[in-house]
């Protein structure tokens, strides 16, 4: 029962006057968490290690180089120039594919939700695209684009795109009425009840398309 | 800062007539039938009828959410909807409180209760604050404008979704229900604190619920709504005098009247029982 009790624990001690590390490693769940995280690493080892040292090998987990290979192995990569470049590359496609899709998708998803005939206009179509996987798109990107690096982030920013047109569109249809209601019998004329209303009220949505995007632009990026 | 308690001259309301079905063209629901009401300039009307009964169809109408099938309801003479023009304009001079309340969660309470003033542009954002803070602390709810609603009771929330109508000056407030899903002693708290409202401002209010001592304890007039189709079943006086306070519930006057009601209203809560019928919004 102990883990309820956990949960219901107010989640806000920033009053403390305790640095942010500090109060982090006084914590249990960081101890719980590092704890995990140290025993995973070692029943790894030992699991891709069975063979080697029980001579028995472990299904799955025997197959896989164990990690302090993996390590050392890493450790010899990380000191060359041209990982680092790859990272930085990486993370230029992916940030480009996603702020363009954070840019475009946010005012399109706003718009489907607001306006009917732009909805009955344009959300058949993009319910015809969304399907395509963000790779299949790969061969028209390099069509579409001058330059591979272009490619690259158009199909990162379709990743996210989608993901986030919907995530947008959902959280501004799901606005409780009552706001709306209250809004306009205030007064509130169609601009006020977007920028006052719809557009605060969607925001929660807006964060969570957000992180889901992030997430798919990363695996795209990688991939492509 | 007090306003005098004036004789109001404004938020007349009288319901004509009025029907409503939903979806006419299928299921054709009757929700209100042929129901007359008219309440006078600043009276505290009560609606009181068993849960789903039509009474919320009687005030979305007026309000401007829902239309009306036939009939007509007008605001100081003026029509807000009738034959040819079945839905009324939503309007700052009726303001509704919803059931369960609808600040807007992202504002603090003083920002909420500056949002009419700000939208309809008749204050500056600054001014609509200042008179915002002022007038939730004459309310006693001064020290929290610059909290969340998320961060309040829902009592104080509520209280504060009573100020931010009252700060448009309405003709009419609009109380669907706001104090149902609260405990007693909360409740009581609430009553009281409307009341002060009421007696300083004499704002016509359209009172829904399905308490009937609530209902005696606040308003002036009771109109008692037989179970759907909705229709006027009796109509009680309430001439206790105000200001009142919460002694008036083990009066002699208040027994009387709640023993003079209870029967109309237990009638129509077994037939609405026993139909079973889903609510209506």
């Amino acid at each position: 029962m102990a883990s309820v009790g956990e949960i219901s624990r107010p989640i806000i001690v920033a009053r403390s006057r305790r640095s942010f590390l500090v109060r982090t490693v006084g914590r249990p769940e960081f101890w719980r968490g590092l704890v995990a995280i140290v025993v995973f690493v070692c029943l790894w080892e030992l699991g891709s290690r069975s063979k080697e040292w029980f001579g028995y090998q472990l299904p799955y987990v025997g197959l896989v180089p164990p990690p302090s290979d993996v390590a050392a192995a890493w450790s010899k990569v990380l000191v060359k120039w041209g990982y680092w470049e790859s990272w930085y590359q990486s993370f230029k496609r992916v940030l480009t594919g996603f702020l363009a899709a954070q840019i475009i998708g946010i005012p399109f998803g706003l718009m489907l939700a607001v306006n009917k005939y732009f909805r009955d206009i344009f959300f058949p179509p993009f319910e015809l695209l969304r399907p395509i996987p963000p790779l299949a798109w790969v061969p028209a990107s390099l069509i579409f684009w001058p330059t591979n690096e272009m490619s690259i982030a158009f199909v990162t920013f379709l990743g996210a795109f989608f993901t986030i047109v919907i995530n947008v569109l959902g959280g501004a249809r799901t606005i409780d009425v009552r706001y709306l209601r209250a809004a306009q019998s205030m007064g509130a004329n169609n601009w006020d009840l977007f920028w006052r209303i719809i557009l605060p009220g969607t925001l929660p949505s807006i964060f969570t398309g957000a992180a889901v995007g992030m997430g798919i632009t990363w695996e795209v990026g990688v991939a492509a | 800062m007090r306003r005098p308690p004036a004789a109001s001259t404004r938020g007349h309301i009288l319901i004509e007539d009025v029907v409503k079905v939903y979806d006419p063209a299928g299921a054709a629901v009757m929700a209100v039938d042929h129901c007359s009401i008219e309440v006078a300039p600043g009276e505290f009307c009560m609606i009181v009828g068993p849960s789903g009964c039509g009474k919320t169809t009687l005030l979305n109408a007026i309000a401007g959410f829902h239309s009306i099938t036939s009939g007509e309801i007008l605001l100081d003479g003026e029509l807000l909807c009738g034959p040819g023009k079945p839905l009324a304009e939503q309007g700052a001079d009726r303001i509704v409180v919803f059931q369960n309340g609808a600040l807007f969660p992202w504002k603090t309470l003083a920002e909420n209760v500056a949002y009419g003033p700000m939208v309809q542009r008749v204050l500056s954002k600054r001014d609509a604050l200042a008179k915002a803070q002022d007038m939730l602390t004459e309310a006693g709810l001064g020290e929290f404008g610059g909290k969340y609603p998320g961060e309040v009771s829902s009592g104080m929330a509520r209280r504060a979704e009573v100020v931010r109508a009252l700060i448009n000056n309405p003709k009419v407030l609009l109380l669907d229900e706001p104090y149902r899903a609260m405990d007693g002693l909360t409740k009581s708290i609430m009553h009281e604190a409307l009341l002060e409202v009421y007696d300083r401002t004499r704002v016509t209010i359209f009172f829904i619920t399905h308490d009937l001592e609530e209902a005696i304890f606040l308003g002036d007039r009771i109109y008692v709504l037989t179970t759907r189709p909705c229709r006027l079943k009796k109509v009680v006086d309430v001439k206790i005098r105000r200001p009142r306070n919460y002694e008036v519930l083990s009066s002699e006057q208040f027994r009387r009247l709640v023993e003079e009601t209870k029967d109309a209203v237990h009638e129509e809560a077994i037939k609405a029982f026993q139909s079973g019928e889903r609510e209506l919004a």
